[in-house]
């Protein structure tokens, strides 16, 4: 129950997590574990090391399903400005759904089925805070020979980690030959997963979608390999920090655009000139003239952390914006943060101060990734 | 001989004559998770009873460390600068936080002792 008294939901795996001896907190509707007896720092250093596994069954799974691939990724193009039509059968995408002024709805993960056999479908995967909303949305914008179907009874997790890749081809080799952004399903356990090589931490790794009654076995199977631990919500949000990624609703949302959140790479050529997407007129200007701002990795020259809210002003005191997420990164052994700042501004190297209890601290632009991407290409 | 007390924000204080170290107790820590960073006062510094004497920092969120006492600020542990992971480690011993010379020892009074401590610590976990 949370303070209001609304019930949280659970993962197949919430059990697992309580019994491993997780702190759990509610988070988007669910209660999820926040770290487990090792702490945020340990796992996090362990993701990087080794390879911890993460449930993330909050995320929403789901299928838009057409009579075939054109169809429903043409449908999906009036949505989102990736460049869909294009994706080879097995290929992921990373892509946003647009408001009709070029603001995020949401950011998602888009998958060409490889298999001949699911023809029409294209597999989404959408965050956990607004899936509602998302599915609302489809349903509400996706002609009539586009469907949504849900897929709620399965879970997901994300192997991440150098080791990943050995341990996941143990229980299913076909997965070693899988290169970044690619799924396909595979069977493990005797379970049909579907799994892609890809993730939210900067590491190798895989997200492996499961029919729910299956998770708690193919969890256990995953946890029984030593070099792989339980990594929480905590260790996941110090990660993807450190890999530059945006978290919705904190460095996006429905006021930034994907140029002015440096998402520019996942807009295609194709689209760009095309258009066909909402807010096309904004991102078109943007991509032609500049944004006014954009988002920026940031160091703090010392030790204290700057956390979401910050504000960012210049050396001489102007206020140019704020930090919309920050603290430290075990990694890089030191606090980081992003934020947005005027373009005049986001040069790297450019001197800032980040203003953190009323005390303004020397910090600079720096170029994103934190640490560096180790992705198998 | 010393005498620890304990606030209901999670500091204790030693009280060692006239002065109190004071720190976070191992809930506290443990409540935190791993720290990163800490803000200490400048020596000399008068400081109120429950107003705000440091901040500690884990990877996940920044706090306030409250005094337990009213008094001056006589010293701080500045090694917890460069290795704020005492504060994990030793809570009570390596990682105290800062030494006040008390204004007033009768609030001492009004503070739990190591008993009435845990079982406080017992009745919100």
């Amino acid at each position: 129950m949370t303070e209001t008294g609304e019930t949280l939901l659970e993962t197949p795996l919430h059990a697992r997590h309580v019994s491993a001896g997780a702190r759990m907190v509610p988070f988007a509707g669910y209660d999820m574990p926040v770290q487990y007896r090792d702490g945020v720092l340990a796992e996090h250093l362990w993701t990087r090391r080794s390879a911890g596994l993460f449930d993330v069954s909050h995320m929403g799974q789901a299928w838009i399903v057409g009579t075939d691939f054109e169809t429903t990724a043409r449908a999906l193009e009036t949505l989102v400005p990736a460049d869909i039509v294009a994706l080879k059968p097995g290929q992921q995408r990373y892509s946003q759904f647009l408001n009709d002024e070029g603001g995020i709805l949401d950011d998602l993960m888009i998958v060409r089925p490889a298999d001949p056999a699911l023809e029409g479908r294209i597999f989404l995967i959408v965050n956990a805070g607004v899936k509602e909303r998302d599915y609302a949305h489809l349903e509400a914008k996706l002609p009539g020979s586009v469907r949504l179907e849900r897929d709620e009874d399965r879970a997901l997790l994300a192997l991440q980690g150098p080791q990943a890749v050995d341990i996941l081809a143990a229980l299913a080799p076909d997965v070693a030959q899988m290169t970044f952004m690619t799924g396909r399903f595979v069977e493990i356990a005797g379970a049909p997963v579907h799994v892609t090589r890809s993730g939210y931490t900067g590491e190798d790794g895989f997200e492996i979608s499961i029919p729910a009654d299956r998770a708690v076995a193919i969890w256990d199977a995953l946890l029984a390999d030593e070099a792989v631990r339980p990594i929480g919500l905590g260790a996941r949000d110090s990660l993807r920090l450190e890999a530059g990624y945006c978290l919705y609703g904190h460095d996006i949302d429905e006021a930034t655009s994907p140029v002015e959140a440096g998402l520019t790479w996942s807009i295609q050529k194709r689209r760009r000139a095309e258009g066909g997407f909402p807010g096309h007129a904004r991102i078109a200007r943007e991509l032609e003239e500049g944004p006014a701002r954009l988002r920026v990795g940031i160091r703090p020259e010392g030790r204290a952390p700057a956390r979401e809210g910050a504000v960012i002003a210049t050396p001489d005191g102007e206020e140019i914006g704020n930090v919309t997420s920050g603290g430290f990164g075990p990694t890089i052994e030191g606090p980081l943060a992003m934020g947005y700042v005027a373009k005049a501004h986001s040069a790297v190297g450019t001197p800032l101060h980040l203003v953190v209890r009323g005390k303004p601290l020397p910090a600079r632009v720096v170029a994103m990734p934190f640490a560096p991407h180790r992705y198998k290409r | 001989m010393s005498d620890t007390r304990y606030t209901k924000d999670h500091e204790y204080i030693r009280v060692e004559g006239d002065t109190g170290i004071v720190g976070i107790t191992d809930y506290a820590q443990s409540q935190l998770g791993d720290v990163v960073y800490v803000e200490l006062p400048a020596i000399g510094k008068a400081v109120e009873k429950g107003g705000e004497a440091a901040v500690v920092e884990s990877v996940k969120a920044a706090s306030e460390v409250y005094s337990p006492v009213s008094g001056e600020v006589v010293a701080v542990n500045s090694d917890l600068e460069s290795a704020p992971g005492a504060i994990n480690e030793d809570p009570a011993g390596a990682g105290w936080f800062l030494k006040v010379k008390i204004t007033d020892a009768s609030e001492l009074d009004g503070l739990m002792t190591e008993e009435q401590y845990a079982d406080y610590v017992k009745s919100i976990s």
